[in-house]
């Protein structure tokens, strides 16, 4: 249990992405002083299971989508590697980015920005297989009604544009146009957070339904917990620009480690709460340290009310505590106990 | 859910699907303004007269009809006559067609140049905003009537050296207005999606941003029009045109010694130049609120 946890590559990982670093060049002050650098993404590494759904959850500015984003190359990367079925992606260039781009599409959060609004819905879910090359101009009309008809829409509504379809509708765009051209991966980045909480149901049933059928393996990017622990296997857990714990979601959810998964899922709201059980909600101080110039220990060190003085001098690395469970916390010791539950027993 | 066969209903059909093309859309709202039908129908009549009048009527504006400074209504001459005994009427009629190939060839000119400048340095960035912004801002900074009198002086003062003389002056708001779009367009996610579906930049910039941007570009380049009229009339008028070609500025430059003793030898065509600046100015606040959402009806 070092420093480079999980890193057996494995033929069952679609997804490999080891060390990687996105970082944001700021403008420079004046001629004389760069400006500082945005650690988006400061060194993550992350496995995903052909046919799993691989879980990113963070609050804003935690680098989540820029790490999603970076995984389709989609934002200059920094350092590190991402594999995809075996092929590292970070040093492809031009056409051959172009072909492997075939095998991994994406799915954006807001569904009024993501559709172009002057293409119609067809058009739009019918580019990839015309820029891609799949399949003759017959068989891209037929599979644009069929995909229609798979996520829930009728196919004689090819010929709308965006705006004539409701939130949950560009939604179903939006996924028929990354299965268009039937990739192995989808990057869903947080797909639902911008629909109302009856019509995020139905997306995340229709994205179960479709990885059943066609076998898909996601990575999923939200803030929602409830969301994660609904559609995720495995989840790791973002904390400006770095993992602070990764788990399956039996694990991470019955017994976090990392004081800040527990803060986070104690903030759930539960309609469950029982008269006479005391509100043990932890309720977090502050913001998150700036990712210009993170602070030298533990970044969640300033927020975190278990810190000691360790902690803000020393970075903690992410290990592994039990098996598949990794956290970055000097207070988890080996006995596996987190700082939030040694503190309730004294 | 259900292990069902068939697929899932959309349960999500809370608003009624309006099935109105944008073409239809922005029909309904340009008919709206009132203004903005005058402004087409005015402009409409003005292009008709410039288009198909000089066929019809067969005649020389140069030629020397009656007796010079006839006022207007007096001796069968609607618009009287001007310095040299020409038929105003005719004069103004065959103006309308230099005025408006230059004023819609050097708009086009302008958007041409404005567009391809602006959008590399908006889509671009970096080093390649900065050296086309200063390029532009070089352009700025020089009086455009400036300028345009320097260009038109040393080539030859035919029509198409005014057009591209004109359009060469005032490209740098449709630059500016094109680059402001491209910043905020390439941002959405849209773009992003292109991009993970493999489109080139190219394709990214010509067929995903621009028609996104085009709206306002449209609105400014109905403007355009106007301010290139006005150029053409003041070049004309500094005689910084073809002398062989009729056009209003020239018509006012001709007559402007007599402004006081036979006023309607320069208002006449001036009145011209106001209607059809007018007209193309009503169009383009007429497109702007039918390209406005904020406008539209829910």
């Amino acid at each position: 249990m070092s420093s480079a946890p999980n890193l057996n590559a494995d033929a069952d990982n679609l997804l490999e992405v080891s060390g990687l670093k996105v970082h944001f060049p700021l403008p420079r002050k004046n001629l004389m002083t760069p400006g500082g650098t945005v650690h988006a993404v400061d060194g993550i590494n992350y496995n995903v299971r052909r046919g799993s759904t691989f879980g990113i959850v963070g609050e804003s500015g935690s680098g989540k989508t820029t790490a999603a984003l970076a995984a389709m190359r989609l934002v200059p990367i920094t350092a590190g590697s991402i594999r995809l079925d075996g092929t590292e992606m970070t040093t492809l260039e031009g056409d051959a980015l172009r072909a492997m781009r075939r095998k991994i599409q994406i799915v954006f959060q807001d569904p009024y920005s993501s559709l172009n609004p002057r293409m119609r819905a067809g058009a739009i879910v019918r580019e990839p297989m015309d820029l891609m090359d799949v399949g003759s101009p017959d068989e891209r009309d037929r599979r644009v009604a069929e995909l229609f008809r798979r996520v829930g829409l009728r196919p004689e509504q090819v010929a709308l544009f965006p705006h004539q379809f409701s939130g949950g509708q560009r939604q179903r765009i939006g996924v028929a146009r990354a299965l268009a051209t039937q990739p192995e991966l989808i990057v869903c980045d947080e797909p639902v957070s911008a629909l109302d909480v009856a019509i995020q149901a139905q997306i995340l049933n229709l994205l179960r339904e479709l990885q059943r059928d066609f076998g898909l393996t996601y990575l999923f990017i939200s803030h929602d917990l409830g969301v994660v622990q609904y559609i995720c296997d495995d989840i790791a857990v973002m904390y400006l620009g770095e993992i602070v714990e990764q788990s399956d979601r039996i694990s991470l959810f019955s017994t976090p480690l990392h004081p800040y998964t527990w803060a986070l899922i104690s903030a759930v709201p539960s309609a469950r709460h029982r008269k006479g059980e005391e509100d043990n909600r932890v309720r977090l101080q502050g913001d998150p340290p700036s990712p210009i110039d993170p602070p030298p220990g533990c970044h969640f060190a300033p927020r975190c009310p278990f810190a000691e003085d360790r902690c803000h001098r020393e970075k903690p690395s992410l290990r592994e505590v039990k098996a598949g469970h990794l956290v970055s916390c000097h207070l988890v010791g080996e006995d596996c106990v987190p700082p939030h539950v040694k503190t309730a027993a004294a | 859910m259900a292990d069902t066969e068939a697929p899932p209903t959309p349960m999500d059909d809370t608003e009624p699907v309006r099935i109105e093309h944008p073409v239809v859309e922005f029909l309904r709202m340009y008919l709206r303004n009132w203004a903005a039908i005058a402004g087409f129908l005015m402009f409409m009549a003005i292009v008709f007269a410039a288009l198909f009048a000089p066929a019809l009527l067969q005649r020389d504006p140069f030629e020397m009809v009656w007796m010079p400074f006839s006022p207007p209504g007096k001796d069968g001459y609607l618009l009287g006559t001007d310095n040299l005994g020409r038929d105003l009427l005719i004069a103004v009629i065959y103006g309308a067609r230099a005025t408006l190939a230059v004023g819609a060839s050097a708009a086009g000119i302008t958007i041409f140049i404005g567009i391809t400048i602006g959008s590399l340095a908006g889509y671009y960035r970096g080093w390649v905003d900065e050296v086309l912004m200063r390029i532009t801002e070089f352009f700025q900074v020089l009086p455009p009537l400036l300028l345009a009198m320097v260009l038109v002086s040393l080539f030859s003062p035919t029509l198409p050296t005014v057009a591209i003389a004109i359009g060469v002056v005032s490209w740098t708001g449709v630059a500016r207005l094109a680059r402001a779009e491209f910043m905020r367009i390439r941002e959405l996610e849209f773009v992003k999606a292109a991009r993970s579906i493999g489109s080139r930049d190219r394709r990214i910039i010509w067929r995903v941003i621009l028609p996104n941007a085009l709206p306002p570009l449209i609105v400014n380049a109905a403007l355009t029009v106007g301010v290139a009229i006005l150029f053409e009339a003041a070049l004309s008028f500094l005689g910084l045109s073809d002398p062989n070609v009729m056009s209003w500025g020239k018509l006012i430059g001709d007559n402007r010694d007599y402004l006081l003793d036979a006023p309607w030898t320069v208002t006449m065509p001036g009145v011209a130049i106001f209607l059809t600046v007018l007209s193309v100015s009503l169009i383009g606040d007429g497109l702007n609120d039918a390209f406005n959402p904020r406008l539209r009806e829910r």
